[in-house]
């Protein structure tokens, strides 16, 4: 099929010349093609932010509240002020004492009379060296006035308890989240079989091997050059406007320059007190100031995904078909908040839209409590929710005696489907992911033995086509030609070490025929990128890419209507391979790209070959019952797992792991795979092992020998499926893969030890004790 | 009180003023800026600053800096020859997939090399309790393991 019309009309473009685009024979995208910063990463030569200096760069470090509640009674800086080598020491009152960051501006970044919880800045040093600044930060004396704490998001909600922030008048947050569709409570009359339980989940953290950090830099005329790890340039390029405004400094410049980013997972989706705190140090002294998290301030102080507690119900008649599902949620919001409160939102989609439920009913809580504040992180929320989803899927399996995968199979998602929260579903391959995981792992020969080993299974839908969670989902292309073929491409989209470098290089190159050598993106500088919403939402490939291939069709339009002057053909029959032009009727008619370009360069009256594009997806915005199309398209999977758990030690082994996703199309199957075994082994950490302890506001396991992150040692036999269903409004036909992978972990290994010895543990992470508890549990029911 | 420090650093004699407080990787990342060995945690438990010393893989951001008198340390940025060919697992982490942000990557890659130069077709188990106090969290370490096996493979 000749696609290029096609791709050309999706995109809008308008062009006179149509680029042809041939979607059969496709050169680059499809590869197997080795991240783009790999080579510069294994000689070490890739740039982090822990390895950037500054000419005359100074040291900033954070004093934190050592209580999670207290007053702060006095705070003296003088002793840390006269120690050597230090340059400056600041306090709540060297910022604006009405300025605050974050969703719902709550949070100063410099805390003053209170402090709410264990990661609370009440102090800064800059100092010529890491060493002094933190002696400095040792000589700063605070009094405090220990409070009672809230610690239980359920205490925390009762009559008269303490409230954190007093101006908001609850503990409860204002963000009421609540979907309706249909009439659940009718449905439960209907229903044949229903189940209810109670599912929970822990804080976990990203576990970034980069910690966070930042350079904040002021030229003469207090413009900020910020040289950062986010994830988010534009919009905490925004943030720091505001920051500049507020700080009394208007209408000033703001530029960010991305060191190449040590991890992200969501934990770079905000901006941070510490960014502030740097702007403050740096304008004090008017000189660059670079602080970095050391790794137990990268555990502390920096925000985890946060914790539920899930009610959940779900009913299906006589045949199995679903007829309700029904949760109620609560989040620790902690003490201030971020994007972890806004989670809820994304949590709806596979509560509304994972399989075919036709009545749902869902409210959820954000609590303040004085325990660390939560952020998004990979799935942002959608594991949670799938968890308590396809842990109860299970259980009503087991009481209307049909098979768990039939039971999926039956209410499966299909091409086509208008969900109840009003989301169109386009390509879905949800039933393949399914068939692929019970083909793999002998389902039907392992299920229901009840051995000490069994299988388990549990299915994803996430966005998979952007999101429209601000009022744009837009990112930015340009695209500008040398002398000699090659391309700069400069993309809003950032990489965190997902590939999007690579992949927007493959799109270019496929349209325009050109070796994927030839083509350079940059990525990493607001002052000549374009905007884009964020790295987020597993919107990049789809955002990007389309932003990509529209810039590319532009530009590949341009080329062939000068080619066309020089060669003196109809731009129509003229095409673009390995570099060079030439007539598709004539083939003497030839010219090497860069020669077509030199002549436009040089020739009298000349111009200069420069294209741009903008895609904004058609998605839509949640309207105020948190309905609408917030995506293009959706993104499925399932994976299965064969377990044996130990009885005597409730130790469970992976003995076998199936991770199948539709992904529209694989544009580089290399990365892609990386992308489900990474998730993946994400999930399993999040299933068995990870989890933030803490005990009245205080992480008692704070590193990485008490944090149980997954080592090599703990990786199981995994294949990675990859099933295409060529999404029609995605780039190549591909959708998002970045967060998936994670989603169905959880509840997949869940219910495989459920099958394996009857016990069901209903609170991550599945521990040999929680196993052996519910074991011994059962052994006295009998 | 600066001590002198004699070694081997990447093939070249290194004669440096140390602080006998410093750690290894400090000398290597804050004085002679070979930043390509990283600092994950500080504390000996990522192994993002792992350096080769006499053959051995060893978490430079433990190791006391005057304990490299007279040894040989390799660092990531002394594993390509001088002409600039990559060294045949740094080839294989580009081509495998093996990197992707790319933290963890040389301490990685220096704890395969250590492997790599004393056994020539480790196991899978090998090859796993090498890269044992390596964390990753991008890659779910399977094509790290793919990459060190491809070069174990070719040897």
């Amino acid at each position: 099929m000749d696609n290029l019309t096609t791709l050309e009309q999706k995109l809008q473009l308008g062009l006179a010349v149509q680029p042809k685009v041939n979607m059969e024979n496709l050169t680059t995208v499809g590869q197997k093609i080795p991240k783009r910063d790999a080579p510069p990463k294994v000689i070490g030569a890739a740039q982090y932010i822990q390895d950037v200096k500054v000419p005359g760069m100074l040291y900033g470090k954070i004093l934190y509240s050592k209580h999670p509640h207290a007053k702060i009674l006095k705070l003296d800086t003088s002793k840390a002020e006269k120690l050597a080598g230090v340059r400056s020491v600041i306090t709540a009152a060297d910022m604006p004492a009405t300025f605050r960051i974050g969703v719902m501006k709550d949070n100063p970044p410099l805390k003053t009379g209170k402090v709410l919880s264990i990661r609370d800045e009440i102090a800064a040093v800059a100092a010529t060296s890491q060493e002094i600044a933190e002696e400095a930060l040792s000589l700063i004396e605070v009094e405090y006035e220990v409070l009672p704490g809230i610690f239980d998001p359920l205490e925390a909600m009762k009559e008269g308890a303490i409230l954190l922030h007093e101006e908001a008048k609850s503990n409860v947050l204002k963000m009421p989240w609540k979907l309706v569709c249909g009439d659940v409570e009718a449905a439960k009359k209907e229903s044949a079989f229903i189940v209810q339980d109670t599912f929970s989940t822990p804080w976990v953290t990203h576990c970034c091997l980069g910690t966070s950090g930042c350079i904040a830099q002021f030229d003469t005329k207090d413009n900020l050059t910020m040289y950062s790890n986010t994830q988010i340039p534009s919009l905490a390029q925004n943030d720091y406007v505001e920051a500049l405004n507020a700080f009394g400094l208007k209408n000033r410049r703001v530029r960010i320059i991305q060191a190449v980013i040590g991890g992200g997972f969501g934990s770079k989706l905000d901006t941070y007190s510490y960014e502030y705190i740097a702007m403050i140090l740096a304008l004090k002294t008017r000189k660059p100031v670079k602080i970095i998290f050391t790794r137990e301030e990268e555990f502390f102080a920096t925000s985890p995904r946060q914790c539920t507690i899930t009610k959940i119900s779900q009913g299906c008649d006589k045949e199995g078909r679903l007829t309700f599902r029904e949760m109620e949620m609560i989040l620790d919001n902690g003490a201030y908040t971020s994007w972890g409160a806004t989670t809820p939102s994304v949590m709806m989609l596979p509560i509304s839209s994972l399989y075919k439920v036709p009545n749902v009913k869902y409210t959820a809580k954000c609590v303040y409590t004085n325990n660390t504040y939560s952020q998004a992180m990979r799935g942002y929320g959608n594991p949670q929710a799938t968890f308590a989803i396809e842990s109860s899927l299970d259980q009503l399996a087991e009481v209307a005696g049909i098979d768990p995968y039939e039971l999926r199979m039956k209410n499966a998602n299909e091409p086509g489907e208008l969900t109840p929260q009003n989301f169109k579903i386009t390509s879905c391959g949800m039933k393949e992911c399914m068939d692929e995981v019970v083909k793999r792992l002998d389902w039907k020969g392992k299920h229901g033995k009840g051995t000490g080993k069994g299988v388990g299974m549990a299915s994803l839908i996430h966005v998979g086509g952007g999101a429209r969670v601000y009022k744009s989902d837009g990112c930015g292309t340009i695209i500008k030609m040398d002398d000699f073929g090659k391309v700069d491409v400069f993309t809003g989209a950032s990489d965190i070490g997902q590939g999007s470098d690579t992949i927007v290089a493959q799109i270019v190159a496929e349209v325009l025929g050109i070796p994927i050598d030839d083509v350079n993106v940059i990525n990493n500088d607001t002052d000549i990128c374009p905007w884009d919403v964020g790295v987020h939402a597993s919107r990049t490939t789809f955002v990007a890419g389309n932003s990509a291939l529209g810039a590319a069709l532009k530009i590949k339009a341009q080329i062939l209507e000068v080619a066309a002057k020089l060669l003196d053909e109809d731009p129509v029959w003229l095409d673009i391979k390995n570099g060079v032009v030439f007539s598709t009727k004539n083939n003497e008619k030839t010219t090497p790209l860069g020669k077509a370009l030199r002549k436009v360069h040089y020739a009298l009256g000349g111009k200069m070959l420069m294209a741009e594009y903008f895609y904004d997806p058609p998605n839509a915005n949640f309207d105020k019952d948190f309905k609408g199309n917030l995506s293009v398209s959706y993104a499925y999977g399932a994976h299965g797992v064969e377990v044996e758990v130990d009885k005597e030690t409730g130790q469970v082994k992976i003995l076998d792991y199936i991770a199948a996703h539709d992904v529209g199309k694989a544009i580089n199957p290399l990365l892609l795979e990386g992308q489900i075994y990474g998730g993946g082994l994400q999930g399993i950490g999040y299933a068995l092992g990870e989890k933030m302890i803490y005990e009245k506001g205080e992480l008692k396991n704070g590193n990485f020998l008490d944090y149980k992150m997954p080592t090599a040692k703990d990786i199981p036999p995994v294949q990675a499926v990859i099933v295409e269903t060529d999404e029609k409004d995605g780039p190549f036909g591909a959708k998002g893969i970045g967060e998936p992978g994670l989603v169905p972990t959880a509840p997949a290994i869940a219910n495989a030890i459920y099958d394996a010895v009857g016990v069901r543990i209903k609170d991550l992470p599945i521990t040999p004790e929680k196993v052996l508890k519910a074991l011994k549990e059962k052994e006295k029911k009998g | 009180m600066k001590k002198e420090l004699t070694f081997t650093l990447n093939g070249e004699a290194i004669n440096a003023e140390v602080d006998p407080q410093w750690t290894l990787l400090y000398l290597l990342r804050e004085v002679l800026e070979l930043t390509g060995t990283k600092e994950g945690c500080g504390y000996g438990e990522c192994g993002a600053c792992t350096v080769v010393i006499d053959g051995q893989a060893v978490n430079s951001c433990l190791y006391p800096v005057m304990e490299a008198e007279g040894k040989t340390v390799t660092t990531i940025e002394g594993l390509a020859s001088r002409n600039g060919q990559l060294h045949p697992i740094q080839t294989a982490f580009i081509n495998e997939g093996a990197v992707q942000c790319g933290f963890c990557t040389p301490g990685m890659i220096m704890s395969a090399t250590a492997l790599l130069d004393t056994k020539d077709k480790p196991t899978e188990e090998e090859i796993k309790d090498a890269v044992a106090g390596n964390l990753c969290r991008c890659t779910g370490y399977v094509k790290i393991i793919d990459a060190i096996k491809s070069v174990a493979g070719g040897r």
